[in-house]
């Protein structure tokens, strides 16, 4: 009996089996995280290139101006010492001796673990170097510079935060520009038209699927809506190039056949399932009986819906609107396509855009690895992560809280 | 007439009625105009798409500028590509969500944080897991690989089919995981608690009882996937999608061509645009349908889902 008792309650024998798999089903689950601070290092480190030479070059500049009081003759004769400065930390890094340690230290001991990324890099370098440094070293460059010296007498020197806040996105050329205005003010052109048509739209199309529609309709209506969803970008994309580019400017008589308005539209296609879907999730979160006793009260049904059922679901709409910003300016192959691409630095709707994401699929595929150029689309890359990343706090931590908590009670 | 003892009176209610029969009005407009539009693009593209496709379309290899021949690389390409995509990311994805579900504690801190991360991935623009995989796995991992195996000329540090495949299934992460999760929280609480009853481990549980009942959800999620990976370009173009092969990939190293890409290429570099454009129309419905059969099949399993944890 006694004996039977003790095999009854003995201790079970751990399972070191189970003990490992649950273990590593833990350390699985981490990849997102992990993916999200490996973007973080890996795009950042990129971009980090361009502003570390920035920031030495801006240094440098500083105390030569602090120096010479404002002599602009001066800085000619300062130029030649200069280059040296400002290009040579700067190579030292793409070899990988000299990691932007100062930015990213914990980058330090990944780059150095993994020994094999200096190699890539110096073989990288020595077919860069003529083409990076070649327009802007050499006599002939200081020279051109001597003669013009009296219109632009800081253009050798002049740092990279300058060259990025310019208004010109020229690239490839002798004097690469890299002037992030034009493309901003593009993303925001035409995001804006496409969440201008695809807010009301999809909110007001939720409201008659959420508040109206019978429940059977309802159930085939947001499969078929998700399907827009479904669509590939390009597909999109191909349709307003060639179908909605034309009729529109048959119908308005716009200048440009590609511009921010057409690209607009197609990014409102993509983004309307998406407002629609949250928009209509948040719109049934709320309770029935709110609708059922306004309606008792003498309530119309327009009251009903947009006094009452509207702004109680309002975070969620907010929701909808924020992902669907974020959604509309990340995305690459419709603006690609359908904008007309053109980096311009003017407001007009109906002229031609460039996005952020598009420039970087434009571009991304012909650039050098490692040029400076390749740095500065990975920095245009690493502000739509930014950005992107915000929106998704901001909707995260302000609005979903938020609604869970007003309807808790009920 | 109910409200004709004042003048006052009716004008009002015929106002409410006006701004309610407006109400309606809107709204339902609205979404009449989002199911033209779908229903609109759908027609269009079947109309002018569907008389060019032949046996030999989907058969033959591009010639001539991309004007005559078919599409054989692109779709080989693409199949090549997803299913590399679903064996790296299905398998995490599911680990993922099985620790959400089954192991995390509720409201746990590392549970809320990769919920965020889930979130944020699904949120973060496709171009810049494009950049990613430049940045990480071409010219680091596939670099520190070249060196560790002692290849003098670059193997792994170039744009090739695994580092596509690696960097869509890291963008089609949060799909996957948010299926299983939602299949593994339809499994009804009663079957866990009768298996951990009769003398199951933890792990046993999760093993033959929640994940066999869930692996519709897996389904669901790696079907998703795929349909988003077959129609996302933004994020290949310069990780190892090319337009023009001499032939087919043979090994995870080699690039490869991919549908969605290759219409891409097709209408804006094709030095012909209206010589290409049978090809264009007759390729946009091959990927459609491709896209649309794998979200059809998606929506078919989770509708059952649904009625069966309904009932």
């Amino acid at each position: 009996m006694q004996l039977q008792d003790k095999r009854l309650f003995r201790k079970k024998r751990p399972r070191y089996g189970e003990i490992a798999i649950e273990w590593s089903i833990r350390v699985v689950s981490s990849v997102s995280i992990l993916v999200i601070v490996l973007i973080f290092l890996f795009v950042f480190r990129e971009a980090a290139g361009i502003f570390n030479s920035a920031t030495e070059a801006g240094s440098t500049l500083q105390t030569i101006e602090a120096e010479t009081a404002g002599k602009s003759e001066i800085h000619t004769s300062d130029n030649d010492d200069l280059k040296p400065e400002i290009y040579n930390p700067d190579s030292g890094i793409e070899t990988g001796e000299a990691p932007p340690a100062n930015l990213l230290p914990d980058l330090q001991v990944a780059t150095t673990e993994a020994s094999g990324k200096s190699e890539i890099h110096t073989s990288d370098d020595d077919d860069l170097k003529p083409e990076i440094y070649n327009p802007d070293s050499g006599e002939e460059a200081v020279e051109s510079l001597i003669s013009d010296i009296s219109d632009k007498p800081l253009q050798p020197s002049k740092s990279i935060w300058q060259n990025l806040a310019g208004e010109n996105w020229q690239p490839i050329s002798e004097e690469p520009k890299f002037g992030v205005t034009p493309l901003i003010i593009g993303t925001v052109k035409t995001t804006f038209t496409a969440i201008a048509i695809a807010a009301p739209l999809g909110i007001l199309a939720a409201m008659y699927v959420a508040l109206f529609a019978h429940r059977r309709l309802r159930e085939i209506i947001k499969p078929f809506i998700e399907i827009l969803a479904g669509f590939p970008s390009v597909v999109i994309g191909f349709f307003c190039l060639m179908t909605v580019a034309s009729i529109l400017q048959d119908t308005f008589g716009f200048d440009y056949r590609l511009n921010s308005i057409v690209g607009g539209l197609g990014l409102a296609i993509t983004v309307v399932p998406i407002i629609f879907t949250i928009t209509e999730d948040a719109l049934s979160a709320v309770p029935k009986s709110y609708r059922e006793a306004a309606l008792a009260l003498g309530a119309t049904e327009w009251e009903a819906a947009f006094r009452l059922m509207l702004p109680a679901a309002m975070p969620g709409v907010i929701a909808a609107v924020l992902l669907g910003i974020g959604r509309a300016f990340g995305e690459t192959m419709i603006a690609l396509m359908a904008t007309g691409n053109a980096p311009l630095a003017e407001w007009n709707l109906a002229a031609p855009a460039r996005t952020l994401a598009a420039t970087i699929g434009a571009e991304m595929g012909e650039v050098i690895w490692g040029s400076t150029h390749y740095g500065v689309l990975f920095f245009l890359g690493a502000l739509l992560f930014l950005v992107s990343f915000a929106i998704n706090l901001l909707t995260e931590v302000f609005v979903r809280r938020r609604l869970a908590k007003k309807f808790q009670g009920s | 007439m109910r409200n004709t003892n004042s003048r006052n009176n009716s004008w009002h209610t015929w106002k409410k009625r006006v701004k309610g029969g407006l109400a309606f009005a809107i709204t339902a407009g609205s979404l009449s105009l989002i199911v033209a539009i779908i229903a609109i693009m759908i027609g269009h593209f079947l109309l002018r798409g569907l008389p060019n496709i032949s046996w030999e379309f989907l058969t033959e290899s591009p010639r001539n500028n991309n004007t005559e021949g078919g599409i054989f690389p692109a779709v080989y390409g693409t199949t090549l590509l997803v299913l590399t995509m679903t064996l790296i990311g299905v398998p995490v994805g599911v680990a993922t969500a099985v620790f959400l579900s089954e192991y995390a504690r509720y409201g746990s801190r590392f549970a809320r944080t990769v919920r965020f991360a889930v979130n944020t991935l699904a949120g973060v623009p496709s171009i810049v897991f494009g950049l990613f995989g430049v940045g990480f796995f071409i010219q680091f991992i596939g670099a520190g690989m070249d060196t560790m195996l002692g290849n003098d000329v670059p193997v792994w540090a170039h744009p090739s089919l695994l580092w596509a495949a690696a960097t869509l299934s890291v963008l089609t992460l949060p799909v996957v995981i948010v299926s299983v999760e939602e299949a593994l929280r339809a499994v009804p609480h009663e079957l866990r608690e009768a298996s951990l009853a009769l003398g199951a481990t933890k792990w046993q549980t999760v093993w033959r009882v929640a994940l066999p009942n869930s692996l519709t959800g897996i389904l669901t999620g790696s079907i998703l996937a795929v349909g988003r990976g077959a129609g996302e370009v933004a994020p290949i173009i310069f990780v190892g999608a090319v337009y023009s092969l001499p032939k087919l990939p043979a090994s995870l190293s080699d690039q490869f061509m991919h549908l969605g890409y290759h219409l891409f290429v097709l209408t804006t570099q094709s030095p012909d645009v209206e010589k290409a454009l049978p090809q264009q129309y007759a390729t946009t419905v091959v990927l459609l349908a491709l896209t649309f059969a794998l979200n059809f099949a998606a929506v078919y399993v989770r509708i059952r889902i649904r009625r069966k944890s309904l009932g």
